[in-house]
C-alpha cells in the first residue's frame, strides 16, 4: 500500500482524536492497532519518516504496534 | 414442502385497544376492547358478517350495506362495520329480515357486474362471488340495463363502458368489474399514503379515477396495496392473469432493501404466481413496495448464469465447467496465492444480499479455513460508521427499536435518507404517523417527497450544504445544551456525568451555534434552533438515518453526533425514540451481525478479544488470527502493489458500487484468481477467473436480519436454479481447500452462531417458526428476543458522550470543480440495479438521471434533457440532466443503478476517518455541455462484451 495513503489516513484519524480529551495520541495508536492489518502497520512505519505527518500522529508511532 | 401459512380470516375492521366491553352475539358472549366494531367483535366471537367494503386493512367505510345486523333498542338495521360495540349489546347477525335486506343488495351489485366469472382472473379468489354464495342469491330479477360493463348495447356502444387499464407493467384495472367499493382509494391513502386514486361522479356514476389517463402516468408507485384490497378482478396481478391462482403459499422475507418486509410467496407447482406482502409480518404489517410485491421477475431471467465458469484470463472466453472442476480451479488459485505471497495474500468478501448463514460461512471460510482475517462486507461502503459510532456510545451496533415503534413517535428526524425511494414501507408507516399529527424535520440537502406528505403537521427542512452534518448536528446539540432543553434526570442515571459535562462544555462553545454555522452550513440559525426545540421537547423523538450520515469523511462521527443528541434527550429506552439507521440491503445487519467485518468475530467481539478467539478456536478445531485483516479498499490498495492477489466475491459488485472505479478496476486487474459468486456476470466479472453460479432468496433456506435486528426466515420455494444454493457453494470451496464442513441444513449453520454468538444464544428455526421473527439480543435475558434496546441501561454500561468536532472534508469545490455532487437512490430500482433493471421497473427509470437546479444550468447554457459531462478530480462520465428545485444551486445530485452511467467513475477515494467508509455524498464536479458518452464509457461498453464472452458449448 502506498505510504501517502496510509500517511493521509493516519492523520484523519488524528483529527478527530485532536479534539478528544485523554491521551489523543495513545487514542490515535489504539485506533490504528485495532483496525489496522498488520503489513499495514509496518508499511505504516517503514514509511513514517518520509510522510508529513500530524504531530498527534508523530507522539503516537511509538505506541503503534510493529507485527512480529 | 412445508406450508407455513394458516390462512387468517380478514376481521372486517382494525384492532382497537381499550377498556374491555362485553355484549352477546347470536347468543354468544364476546368481550373486545373499547372502540371495536361490531364486525370486528362478531369475527372474533367465529361468526362472518357477510361484507365488501371492509378489511382489517382499513378504517370501516360502511358504503356496502351488506353487513347490516339487528341490535336490540337500535331501530332499523345499522352496519355493524361503522357501529361500535358497547356494553351488554345484543346483536343478531342472522334474521329473515337480515337474508333478505341482504340478497337484496346482493341483487343490485350483480345487477352492474357481468358474470364471466369461469373465465375471471379472480375465479376462486373473489369476494364478491363469496358473498353471493353467503347471502344465497339464487336470482337477479332486473333486467338489462344502464350498466358499466357492456361494451356495446342494441348496436350502439354503451357510453359508461371504460376500457381495462393495462399501462402498470404488474397489473391490471378493469373498471368494467369495479364495484366502487373505496377498497382501493382508502388502501392507497391509509396503508400507503400516495393518495393517488380518488372517485369521480357520485351514484351510479361514481368511477374510481388515477386524475390521469391511466395508472402508469399517474401519481401512483405501484405499492400493490390497492390490488390486494380489491375484492374483485378489477385490480389484478397481470401474473394471475397469465398463470391461474396460486394453490399454496409460503411465507418469507423479500430480497431487498432493510425495511425487510415479510412476504406470502404464492405457487403454483414451483413456479411463483405472486408474492403478497404478510399481514402477520411485523416489518411491514401486510404493506408493500413495488420492488418486493412485484419486481421478482429476475429471479428467472435469461441473463442468470446456470453454469460454473473458469477461464486462466480475463483476456479469454469463458469456459463452462462442471462445479467439481470449477472448485477445484478456485482453490488452487487461492493455495497459489498463499504459496508464493502468504496466508494473507487473499481475502473473500461477504454480501448483505445473502444469508446469515451464508454470510457467517464466508467469513470462517475466510478465518478457520484461508487462516486469515481478510474479511470485508459491502456494509464496508455504508453501514461501517454506524457499527462504529453506536458501538462507542451505545456499547452495541444496531437501531434501538422496531419499526412498530414509529407508531409513537411525536417527532421524527429523518436524516440523510430519503425514506419514500429508498424504504418505501417504512416511509408508509411513517407517513400514517406524520398525518397524525406527529412533526417531522428532514436534515437533507435535498427536498426529499416526504416533504410533501398530504395533510402532514408541521414539517421543517434544514437544506444543509453537503459535507457539513457534523455542524448541523453540534449546533442542535449546542442549542439543546444552552437552553436547557436535555433531560437531566436520564443522563444523571443513564450515562457518564463526567463525560457528560465535557461534552456539554464542548458543545456550549459559542463557535458551534447555529449563527456561527449558519454560513458554512447554509442552514438559516432561526430554523435550526426551531428544530432543536422540537427534537428536544416532544414527548418522544426518533432520529431515523441514511447514508447520507455514513457516506462522508465524518461518517461515524456523525453516528456518535445522533447517539449524543438522543441520550442528552433521554430519548432511549422505550417504544417511539430511539437512534434508527435505515439498512440499504436486506441483510446489512445481518452480515455485520455475523462477523464479515475484518476486526470484528461474529457479534462484534475483536479479534484480539482472547475469550472469544477461544470460543470459535473450540468450535472450529482450529487457530485463530488475533490480528485485524484488510478492509475492501485496503484489500485493493493492496492489490495495486503486489501483495494481494486472490478474492472470493459472494453476491457483490464491488466494480459497480465501490467509490473511483478505475481504482477497483486496477486492483482487479492485479489479481490473479478472483472468484465471483453472483447471478448474473456483473460487473466484477468482467476481471473474474472463476464465476460461480447463485441462487436466489427463492432457492434456499436461511434468515436475513433487517434494520431493527429481526430475524425473519427465508425459506426455499424452489429447487436452486444452478444446483447448489450459496451455503452450499461456499461449503464445497471450503472442502476444496481441506476443510470437513458436511453442513446438510442452514438451521445447523444458526445453531453453530447460537453456540458462538451471546446476543444469539436463544435463537432456533424452531423458535422463528413459532413467532415468525425474532428481534436479537435472544438469549436467557431476552427469552423471545428484543422489541427495544437499552431499555434498563446501555449494552456498554453507561451511555457515553463523545466530542464531535467538525473537520472539513478534503473534497473542497474550487474554480475547477464549483459544484458538490452527492448521490442517492430511486424508488423503483435498487443499488447496482442488478436486480431490478432485470425487471418492468425500468418503464419507470430507464437511465440515471443528474438533477440540477434552473440557476447552476442556466449560466452553463443547459437545457432540461441535456447531454452533461459530469468531471471530478477522479474521472468523468456524461449523463443526461433533469432541471429541479429539490437541490439547492450548488448541489447535483444523480443515482447510481446503470452500470452504463459510471457514477462512480466520478467518486474518490476518500472515506471515513475511523472505518474506510468511501464519501460517495460529496464529490467536487464540473458540469458542462456534451455530445454524449464519454470515451470511458464507450472504450468500457467494448471492453465489457469483451470480457463476457462464453466459448460455445462443444
Amino acid at each position: 500500500m502506498s505510504p501517502e495513503k496510509l500517511g493521509q489516513m493516519a492523520n484523519q484519524i488524528a483529527t478527530f482524536f485532536e479534539s478528544q480529551p485523554g491521551d489523543q495520541a495513545r487514542a490515535v495508536a489504539d485506533h490504528i492497532n485495532a483496525n489496522w492489518a498488520p503489513a499495514m502497520r509496518a508499511q505504516f512505519l517503514d514509511g513514517a519518516s518520509e510522510q508529513a505527518l500530524h504531530p498527534l500522529v508523530k507522539a503516537a508511532l511509538p505506541e503503534i504496534r510493529r507485527p512480529a | 414442502m412445508k406450508d407455513f401459512i394458516i390462512p387468517i380470516k380478514d376481521k372486517g375492521t382494525p384492532a382497537k385497544s381499550g377498556a374491555p366491553v362485553c355484549l352477546t352475539i347470536d347468543g354468544m358472549s364476546i368481550t373486545v376492547p373499547e372502540g371495536t366494531s361490531v364486525m370486528r367483535a362478531a369475527a372474533e366471537a367465529g361468526i362472518s358478517v357477510p361484507k365488501l367494503c371492509a378489511t382489517d386493512m382499513l378504517e370501516a367505510y360502511g358504503s356496502c350495506r351488506l353487513c347490516m345486523v339487528e341490535i336490540e333498542g337500535m331501530r332499523g338495521t345499522p352496519a355493524s362495520c361503522t357501529t361500535p360495540v358497547r356494553e351488554g349489546m345484543v346483536v343478531k347477525t342472522q334474521t329473515d329480515q337480515l337474508g333478505r335486506l341482504r340478497r337484496g343488495v346482493m341483487e343490485l351489485y350483480i345487477s352492474d357486474h357481468p358474470l364471466d366469472c369461469l373465465t375471471c382472473a379472480a375465479n376462486g379468489d373473489c369476494e364478491l362471488q363469496d358473498m353471493a354464495g353467503a347471502v344465497g342469491l339464487r336470482d337477479v330479477r332486473y333486467a338489462a340495463g344502464e350498466n358499466h360493463f357492456e361494451t356495446r348495447a342494441a348496436e350502439v356502444e354503451n357510453p359508461r363502458y371504460i376500457a381495462k387499464d393495462v399501462s402498470n407493467p404488474y397489473f391490471s384495472y378493469d373498471p368494467a368489474k369495479c364495484i366502487v367499493c373505496m377498497r382501493c382509494v382508502r388502501a392507497c391513502e391509509e396503508v400507503q399514503g400516495t393518495f393517488a386514486l380518488t372517485v369521480e361522479g357520485r351514484g351510479f356514476d361514481a368511477r374510481i379515477a388515477t386524475g390521469t389517463n391511466d395508472f402508469l402516468n399517474s401519481d401512483c408507485v405501484s405499492c400493490g396495496a390497492c390490488v390486494q384490497a380489491c375484492p374483485t378482478a378489477t385490480l389484478q396481478e397481470k401474473s394471475v392473469e397469465e398463470i391461474g391462482m396460486p394453490e399454496r403459499a409460503v411465507v418469507t422475507t423479500c430480497a431487498y432493501c432493510g425495511v425487510g418486509c415479510n412476504f406470502e410467496a404464492q405457487m403454483r407447482g414451483d413456479q411463483l404466481v405472486r408474492m403478497v406482502p404478510w399481514k402477520e409480518g411485523k416489518a411491514n404489517r401486510g404493506h408493500s413496495c413495488v420492488k418486493g410485491r412485484f419486481a421478482w421477475g429476475y429471479a428467472n431471467h435469461e441473463d442468470r448464469i446456470l453454469n460454473p465458469m473458469i477461464r486462466d484470463a480475463i483476456t479469454d472466453p469463458w469456459r463452462e465447467v462442471s462445479w467439481d472442476e470449477a472448485l477445484e480451479f478456485a482453490a488452487k488459485g487461492i493455495k497459489r496465492a498463499q504459496a508464493k505471497h502468504g496466508k494473507d495474500s487473499v481475502g473473500v468478501i461477504t454480501s448483505s444480499r445473502c444469508t446469515n448463514e451464508e454470510t457467517f460461512l464466508v467469513q470462517k471460510l475466510a478465518r478457520a479455513v484461508m487462516g486469515t482475517n481478510n474479511t470485508d462486507t459491502c456494509a464496508r461502503v455504508c453501514h461501517s460508521p454506524t457499527g462504529y459510532g453506536l458501538k462507542q456510545t451505545f456499547g452495541t451496533s444496531a437501531g434501538t427499536q422496531d419499526f412498530d415503534s414509529v407508531e409513537q413517535v411525536d417527532c421524527a428526524v429523518v436524516i440523510g435518507a430519503n425514506p419514500t425511494d429508498g424504504h418505501p414501507v417504512f416511509a408508509s408507516r411513517l407517513r400514517k404517523r406524520l398525518r397524525q399529527g406527529a412533526s417531522l424535520i428532514v436534515i437533507d440537502p435535498r427536498r426529499i417527497d416526504l416533504l410533501e406528505t398530504p395533510h402532514m403537521g408541521e414539517g421543517l427542512h434544514l437544506p444543509l450544504r453537503p459535507g457539513t452534518n457534523v455542524a448541523v448536528l453540534t449546533a442542535l446539540a449546542h442549542v439543546i445544551v444552552t437552553e436547557e432543553l436535555f433531560d437531566e434526570a436520564f443522563i444523571r442515571a443513564r450515562c457518564d456525568w463526567d463525560e457528560w459535562s465535557d461534552y456539554a462544555e464542548f458543545a456550549a462553545d459559542p463557535a458551534h451555534s447555529p449563527e456561527a454555522v449558519a454560513d458554512l452550513t447554509g442552514v438559516p440559525a432561526e430554523t435550526l434552533r426551531q428544530a432543536a426545540r422540537s427534537y428536544a421537547s416532544a414527548p418522544n423523538g426518533a432520529i431515523y438515518y441514511g447514508l447520507g450520515v455514513t457516506e462522508h469523511s465524518q461518517g461515524s462521527t456523525t453516528v456518535i453526533a445522533i447517539a449524543n443528541l438522543a441520550m442528552m434527550t433521554g430519548n432511549i429506552g422505550r417504544p417511539g425514540v430511539g437512534v434508527n439507521p435505515l439498512r440499504g440491503q436486506n441483510n446489512v445487519q445481518g452480515s455485520c451481525d455475523m462477523g464479515s467485518f475484518p476486526h470484528e468475530l461474529p457479534g462484534y467481539r475483536h479479534v484480539s478479544d482472547d475469550g472469544a478467539r477461544a470460543m470459535f478456536e473450540t468450535e472450529w478445531n482450529t487457530t485463530l488470527d488475533p490480528e485485524p485483516g484488510l478492509r475492501i479498499p485496503n484489500m485493493l490498495d493492496a492489490a495495486v502493489s503486489g501483495d494481494f492477489k486472490a478474492l472470493y466475491v459472494q453476491g457483490e459488485d464491488i466494480l459497480q458500487s465501490d467509490p473511483d472505479t478505475r481504482h477497483v478496476a486496477a486492483g482487479l486487474a492485479a489479481m490473479d484468481c478472483v472468484i465471483v459468486h453472483d447471478l448474473f456476470l456483473n460487473e466484477t466479472a468482467r476481471y473474474a477467473h472463476v464465476f460461480l453460479p447463485g441462487s436466489t432468496f427463492l432457492e434456499k433456506d436461511g434468515t436475513f436480519t433487517n434494520a431493527e435486528r429481526r430475524i425473519n426466515p427465508v425459506r426455499r420455494v424452489m429447487a436452486p436454479k444452478a444446483g447448489l444454493a450459496d451455503w452450499e457453494v461456499t461449503q464445497a470451496l471450503a472442502n476444496a481447500l481441506g476443510a470437513d464442513w458436511n453442513y446438510t441444513h442452514p438451521s445447523q449453520v444458526m445453531d453453530e452462531i447460537a453456540r458462538t454468538t451471546p446476543s444469539f444464544a436463544g435463537v432456533t428455526y424452531d423458535l422463528i417458526d413459532a413467532q415468525g421473527s425474532i428481534q436479537w439480543p435472544c438469549n436467557a435475558a431476552h427469552p423471545e428476543g428484543s422489541p427495544v434496546m437499552h431499555v434498563d441501561g446501555f449494552v456498554r454500561g453507561k451511555g457515553r458522550f463523545i466530542r464531535t468536532a467538525y473537520i472539513a472534508t478534503e473534497e473542497r469545490t474550487g474554480p475547477r470543480f464549483p459544484l458538490l455532487l452527492t448521490t442517492g437512490r430511486i424508488l423503483s430500482q435498487y443499488n447496482v440495479g442488478a436486480q431490478t433493471r432485470r425487471t418492468e421497473n425500468s418503464v419507470w427509470h430507464g437511465e440515471d438521471l443528474l438533477e440540477m437546479h434552473p440557476h447552476d444550468a442556466e449560466t452553463r447554457g443547459i437545457v432540461d434533457g441535456n447531454w452533461v459531462r459530469l468531471a471530478s478530480r477522479a474521472g468523468e462520465t456524461s449523463l443526461r440532466v433533469t432541471l429541479t428545485d429539490r437541490v439547492s444551486p450548488g448541489v447535483v445530485y444523480t443515482t447510481f443503478h446503470h452500470p452504463d452511467t459510471q457514477a462512480n467513475v466520478v467518486t474518490t477515494d476518500n472515506s471515513d476517518w475511523a472505518t474506510n467508509c468511501p464519501e460517495y455524498k460529496v464529490t467536487a464536479v464540473q458540469v458542462a455541455l456534451s455530445n454524449g458518452p464519454s470515451n470511458w464509457q464507450e472504450l468500457y461498453e467494448a471492453q465489457s462484451v469483451l470480457t463476457r464472452q462464453i466459448e460455445p458449448a462443444q
